[in-house]
């Protein structure tokens, strides 16, 4: 089976420091597959590289999805092809608010009804004329985010950190919209794939990961069993990673 | 029984000594330039105004109809071309021309000239030298009219000054919406136009006043706008162009003379070609538990100069609280925009002001969020530039939206 995403002898640097340090790495359709690691391993810097912000300079290798090198497309590009983000701190925009962005995603107001139904699950029926953003809680804007996601409905999305800042309460409610996000609801759907990145894996109670990762220091250092990870940085922290670099 | 000859002979004193006083702010203009157009006839309908007419009022927010409207005042160059007070508002409030008011009131003496000086500089001067009428309006106590009053000034001769005096009365407990255009017929046309502003809100009263300019590059405003707010009155003035202009300055003043009186100014401007714009608001906080607030949201595209300035002055003994707030984008390497906040205390020992002005690119950070949902560069900077400028202004058609917008497309790729 073609892989959704695939990325090869990525090195990426931000402001002239190496941020990845020639990851590879790919996935198939419909996979979930986790990412942990220490702070500033390169968790997000991947995620971003693989978005496509501009911050997160490739000075060599390739990204792949779906069969096509995306390397050098924009954002705009990459998201139009299938791609999405849930931000871990997205930014505020005042102006902007969360009913009008949500317009503009679904093409000005189409399945109206299905987006007023996602409103009212995620509890966020009293920030559509909101600034994006502006005043949320933790919480409220990792529903936010998963919101705009339900409408712009990507083949893969990428999501960083979706319990940080959110109490044990919402995580639940967040653990369920990835999972409707990614048609996993009833039945595995093949065609949408997620990537996650956590420091906790309260989400794995919630969502159904097929593998996991350990990136230390810019590079991919192991893979296998999410949740056999999971439990082996939480007996011995990064540590023993590092030594069997 | 009209207003008494003899005050009216003593503002044309005071008027005559003021011609040659130049305006402390913005380029000086000789007015001598400009001349008067001729008397125009008036119109049954707005429906019977040249198509060119009506589009000029329409793209400065009237509504050719009158639907949604309580009543419309129309004056072209110099002549009032229209009057009409909608019959289901007959009793609430009136509406005609302010020559027809000097004629009609006498204690008219007690308002016209008495919330700015006839002689405050040469353009107030010459419009009480060579007035060309202005609207009046008055809404009767307690009555609250559910829709605006709309009025437009439109000037379709070429090398003409239009000298207005418009006057709004809102007397005690009533309320009323006003929503004015100044505009004009022809894009090429060059001239000046005057127009002075008193507006009255009496004890408990409201105004909501909305103005939208839309002028062009070869011409001239200067608008010069005094209000008085009695006790638990207050005025909301909305001021919006998105137009290019020769040049505009205007500083309009808020007295809050009353305790617990309030007043609120928005200022949204584009700044298009070589626009010189100097406006600002000033508010003066005289009695106790007044409160003021300046919101100003500016973009200098292609060669503009932006002035955006706002005072607050607090006089009263007890507590007063006001806050200017100032955000500016340019938009092109050849743009200036000028913030300028100032805060006046007169041993005003417990009143609380203060400031919050900015000038700053439209953030790269945003831009890519946007992006990141599927949105293009260029319309995720109009969306938000478009929400900068978004200050919610009840009852302005759904075209300045789009207006906004078009022009945003027109100039934000220099933005970035």
């Amino acid at each position: 089976m073609q892989d959704m995403l695939k990325v090869q002898d990525l090195w990426v640097s931000v402001d002239s420091r190496q941020v990845l340090k020639g990851v590879n790495f790919s996935m198939k359709f419909g996979e979930t597959h986790t990412l942990f690691g220490p702070n500033g391993a390169g968790k997000t810097s991947f995620m971003m590289t693989v978005m496509g912000f501009p911050k997160y300079r490739v000075e060599q290798g390739k990204i792949y999805f779906k069969g096509e090198d995306i390397t050098a497309k924009d954002i705009h590009e990459r998201a139009q092809l299938g791609l999405g983000i849930s931000f871990q701190r997205p930014p505020t925009v005042r102006g902007v608010t969360l009913r009008k962005i949500i317009e503009i995603i679904s093409g000005n107001g189409s399945h109206e009804e299905a987006i007023s139904e996602n409103v009212k699950t995620l509890n966020l029926s009293g920030h559509l004329d909101r600034g994006l953003n502006d005043g949320f809680s933790g919480g409220e804007m990792k529903r936010s985010e998963l919101l705009q996601l339900m409408v712009q409905k990507p083949d893969m999305v990428l999501i960083d950190e979706p319990e940080s800042g959110v109490d044990i309460e919402n995580i639940a409610l967040v653990g369920e919209a990835i999972n409707a996000l990614l048609g996993k609801a009833r039945v595995k759907d093949p065609s949408r794939g997620a990537l996650i990145i956590t420091h906790t894996g309260y989400i794995l109670d919630y969502v159904n990961a097929d593998k996991g990762y350990i990136i230390i220091d810019g590079n991919f250092v192991c893979g296998g069993n999410p949740r056999d990870i999971l439990s082996e940085i939480k007996k011995h922290g990064y540590r023993r990673c590092i030594e069997c670099r | 029984m009209p207003i008494n000859t003899n005050y009216l002979s003593g503002l044309k004193i005071k008027a005559e000594k003021a011609m040659e006083k130049k305006a402390a702010l913005g380029p000086d203009i000789d007015i001598s330039r400009y001349t008067q157009s001729g008397e125009r006839r008036r119109v049954e309908s707005l429906e019977d105004l040249s198509h060119q007419m009506k589009e000029a009022a329409v793209m400065a927010g009237m509504n050719i109809k009158e639907e949604l409207r309580s009543g419309s005042y129309m004056q072209v160059d110099r002549s009032v071309v229209y009057e009409s007070l909608n019959k289901a508002y007959e009793g609430q409030l009136e509406i005609m021309n302010i020559t027809d008011a000097l004629e009609k009131y006498d204690w008219l003496e007690d308002y016209y000239w008495k919330a700015l000086p006839v002689d405050h500089d040469k353009y107030t001067a010459q419009v009480e030298l060579n007035l060309t009428h202005g609207y009046f309006i008055r809404v009767f106590p307690h009555q609250k009219p559910q829709f605006p009053v709309q009025s437009c000034l439109l000037v379709a001769e070429n090398h003409i000054s239009q000298n207005v005096h418009n006057m709004i009365i809102v007397e005690e407990g009533a309320e009323l919406q006003v929503i004015t255009g100044c505009t004009l017929a022809e894009e090429e046309a060059e001239g000046v136009h005057l127009g002075v502003s008193e507006f009255y809100v009496k004890k408990g009263g409201k105004l909501f006043f909305t103005m939208i300019h839309n002028w062009a590059e070869n011409f001239h405003v200067r608008p010069r706008t005094g209000a008085i707010i009695e006790e638990e009155g207050s005025l909301v003035n909305n001021y919006v162009m998105l137009k290019p202009v020769k040049s505009i300055q205007a500083f309009p003043v808020a007295y809050l003379k009353g305790d617990m009186a309030s007043a609120k100014f928005n200022t949204v401007v584009y700044g298009l070609r070589d626009s010189y714009v100097d406006l600002g608001a000033k508010i003066i906080l005289e009695g106790e538990n007044t409160r003021g607030e300046s919101i100003a949201r500016t973009i200098a595209a292609d060669e503009s100069v932006i002035y955006a300035r706002g005072d607050l002055v607090a006089k009263t003994k007890g507590y007063c609280l006001a806050h200017l707030d100032c955000r500016g984008i340019v938009f092109s390497k050849k743009a200036k925009i000028f913030a300028i906040p100032e805060l006046v205390s007169e041993g005003a020992v417990k009143a609380e002001l203060s400031h919050e002005a900015s000038i700053g690119p439209i953030a790269e950070e945003q831009v890519e969020y946007l992006m990141s949902r599927g949105i293009s560069r260029e319309d995720a900077v109009s969306a938000i530039t478009t929400g900068f400028l978004n200050l919610d202004i009840p009852y302005i058609p759904d075209f300045l939206d789009k207006n906004i917008k078009e022009v945003i497309k027109a100039t934000a790729e220099d933005a970035l």
